[in-house]
């Protein structure tokens, strides 16, 4: 039956196609086949690598509201302003945003993309760590897409095809509570003394968690080690576990609150967060990035090859590489890709650059083969150096 | 299964009827086992033996990911799982057929229903609640912590130590709920006749009371130990990935912001897990029907 009818809709369709070629082939000025979803030049939105493929940017909005909805996942509010972010794009396009499972993992992320193919509740945008960034790309899974400001951007820090291009990042930094804390500790090499006993805290467990995973590249950094060789930063948390100074609580805002993980290490985005989140309620909580162990890393955008809403992901791309989503980035204390040219034009909020913890120099990154280097001995040698 | 563990009914089900009519009784269970159990057993068997290339899509055979999975840290998880199964499953069950002997020897109808419904509520007490409930106690800036010093004593709730406290506080109730009935199947008479036979109470629990208990006893130790080694969320919630755990290692590897392409080796884990249970039950099965023969 299904199949039946199945034909009979692909022999209609294929007779609609050719009725419409030999019709076309009369008609002298083209009619651009997208025409019903304002795309240009003949361009779906779903094939659309870049504004100039919908004409202008008022064009890829009104073809973005006809869509009405975006589909988002993995984007925590109380994450590096993403609710403030979302907010101002539905007010500022009448777009519904549609969020989803707040708190996936990218691996989640993935899967989503995977699992739900073709239908209408697949993620469109996704912000990824780099690492599935590169996966999903290699998979084929991401739409190149170029974004405006596209050549403002390091090319460290994109796909060269644009099926992915990094969005905002922060370094490894200590969080500490100066209420409990009398002396906070400054870099690593702090980390060690006897008097941080039972005080410091990891954000998760670095086989799984991004930031966790930050905290012991920069720790190898900090101790000899390179981008090539994390072993010195797993040796340094074997060390840490055995003077007794390391706890095994994966730190959250919850055990920030409650004093049990008073020193944690995290990305510089978050831990400021709680600074404000917990300012009066007893939780003096103050940021340091390490000056021996300095680590940035960025999470990386992509649009799903298959979204639902193809013209909306790439309205929330551009408006998150607008000055304005960058300062919306900025707020929450995350430093967005376009921060460095920013500066120099002066459209930076001034007032949140100010905020931001203090570190010199720019970042540097490992290539991809080093990171997989890294993650592959982390998986192996992590368990027993902590057990 | 029943007829052989409760000793009350074990005289009367002697004659056993065998035939087509019985095995048709059985076809909706049997259906709907190999439909929920068969199904995704056999996805999951498939993905621990096959890899799909991201490139090109194609999908080959491979024993890759069990023979990962049976080293390093994967081997590691499996045994640290195994270790604290045991250790949990032995520690509760002998401390769970004690307070149950307490509970039903002891002539207070109060004390016997309050025990039992406590069991039943406690030993569904488990994962995110009651690791939270564990840390507000006994965690670093727990009440019992800070008022009884417990960390200069040693205390520390986020290790394996730590860990088998808290599977205690739920499979102890457990064995509570499991050996309780199979207690008050023991007659006293039995006991009476052995002691009028100038038995001590240790002969009789030799040469009786063991005897007609060990069925009930293996399945309980068998029970626990699956229980705890299924165990999830309140080790995830506290432990995270300090203790390793077979379970906390295929979340990581199937939901995780570092590691790519995993999912296969967690599907192989599964495997491994599902062997070490039914190798749990291969030793439990032919030992409970041995002890079970004599009670026919």
């Amino acid at each position: 039956m299904l199949s039946s009818s199945a034909r009979r809709g692909a022999a209609v369709l294929l007779s609609a196609a050719v009725l419409t070629t030999l019709s076309a082939c009369g008609a002298a000025p083209d009619q651009k086949s997208g025409g019903a979803d304002g795309a240009k030049n003949g361009v779906q939105p779903g094939a659309a690598t870049s504004v100039a493929d919908f004409g202008s940017l008022e064009a890829l909005a009104a073809a973005a509201q006809k869509e009405g909805e975006l589909n988002v996942i993995a984007l925590p509010p109380d994450w590096a302003n993403y609710g403030e972010i979302i907010k101002a794009f539905e007010a500022k396009y009448k777009i519904k945003v549609n969020s989803e499972n707040p708190d996936a993992s990218s691996s989640d992320e993935i899967a989503a993309v995977k699992s739900r193919k073709g239908q209408k509740r697949a993620p469109d945008v996704l912000d990824l760590g780099i690492a599935f960034a590169r996966s999903g790309a290699a998979e084929n899974l991401f739409a190149p897409y170029k974004v405006t400001a596209w050549d403002k951007i390091p090319a460290a820090q994109k796909d060269a095809d644009g099926r992915w291009t990094n969005d905002y990042g922060g370094y490894v930094s200590i969080g500490c509570d100066a209420a409990r804390i009398p002396t906070c500790p400054q870099t690593f090499a702090d980390l060690l003394k006897p008097e941080y006993k039972g005080k410091v805290a990891l954000n998760g467990n670095p086989t799984k968690s991004g930031s966790a995973f930050g905290g012991v590249y920069a720790a190898a950094l900090a101790n000899k080690g390179s981008f090539a060789d994390i072993q010195p930063g797993i040796d340094f948390f074997g060390q840490l576990k055995k003077s007794g100074n390391f706890i095994p609580v994966e730190s959250t805002p919850a055990t920030v609150e409650k004093g049990e993980t008073p020193i944690s290490i995290d990305w510089d985005y978050l831990n400021a967060g709680y600074a404000d989140q917990f300012k009066g309620k007893g939780v003096d909580w103050k940021v340091a990035v390490p000056t021996d162990g300095v680590y940035a890393q960025y999470y990386s955008q992509a649009i799903n090859k298959e979204a639902p809403n193809p013209a909306a992901a790439r309205l929330w791309l551009e408006f998150l590489y607008s000055a304005e989503g960058q300062n919306l980035w900025l707020k929450g204390y995350a430093r967005p890709v376009l921060l460095p040219g920013m500066t120099q034009d002066g459209t930076a909020d001034q007032a949140a650059v100010a905020k931001l913890p203090q570190v010199q120099g720019t970042p540097t990154f490992p290539a991809s083969e080093e990171l997989d280097k890294a993650k592959a001995t982390l998986a192996e040698k992590w368990d027993k150096a902590l057990s | 299964m029943s007829s052989t563990t409760d000793p009350r009914v074990a005289g009367g089900t002697r004659r056993r009827r065998r035939g087509p009519r019985t095995w048709l009784a059985t076809l909706p269970l049997l259906t709907f086992t190999g439909l929920c159990f068969g199904i995704p057993l056999g996805a999951m068997a498939y993905g621990a033996v096959t890899r799909t290339d991201p490139a090109s899509g194609a999908t080959r055979v491979t024993g890759e990911h069990l023979a990962r999975s049976l080293q390093g840290p994967y081997l590691g998880s499996l045994i640290g799982s195994v270790q604290l199964s045991a250790l949990t499953a032995l520690v509760g069950g002998v401390l769970g057929v004690v307070i149950a002997q307490a509970v039903v020897t002891s002539r207070s109808a109060g004390l016997r229903s309050a025990a039992l419904t406590a069991s039943g509520v406690l030993a569904n007490f488990g994962g995110v609640p009651l690791a939270f409930a564990f840390i507000a106690t006994v965690g670093i800036s727990g009440v019992v912590t800070q008022l009884a010093d417990l960390t200069e004593l040693g205390w520390n709730l986020y290790s394996f130590t730590g860990l088998t406290v808290v599977y205690l506080y739920f499979l102890i109730p457990l064995m509570v709920l499991v050996i309780a009935p199979a207690l008050d199947g023991l007659r006293p008479q039995w006991r009476e006749a052995a002691q009028s036979s100038g038995a001590t109470a240790r002969q009789f629990w030799r040469h009786v009371g063991l005897p007609v208990l060990a069925p009930s006893l293996l399945g309980g130790f068998v029970l626990l130990f699956g229980t705890a080694f299924a165990a999830h969320a309140t080790a995830a919630a506290l432990v995270g990935g300090s203790v390793p755990l077979v379970t906390l290692k295929i979340a990581d590897a199937l939901s995780g912001n570092v590691l790519t392409g995993q999912e296969n080796v967690a599907l192989a884990l599964g495997l491994d897990m599902i062997l070490i249970a039914g190798l749990v039950m291969a030793v439990y099965l032919p030992l409970q029907r041995r002890s079970a023969r004599w009670l026919r």
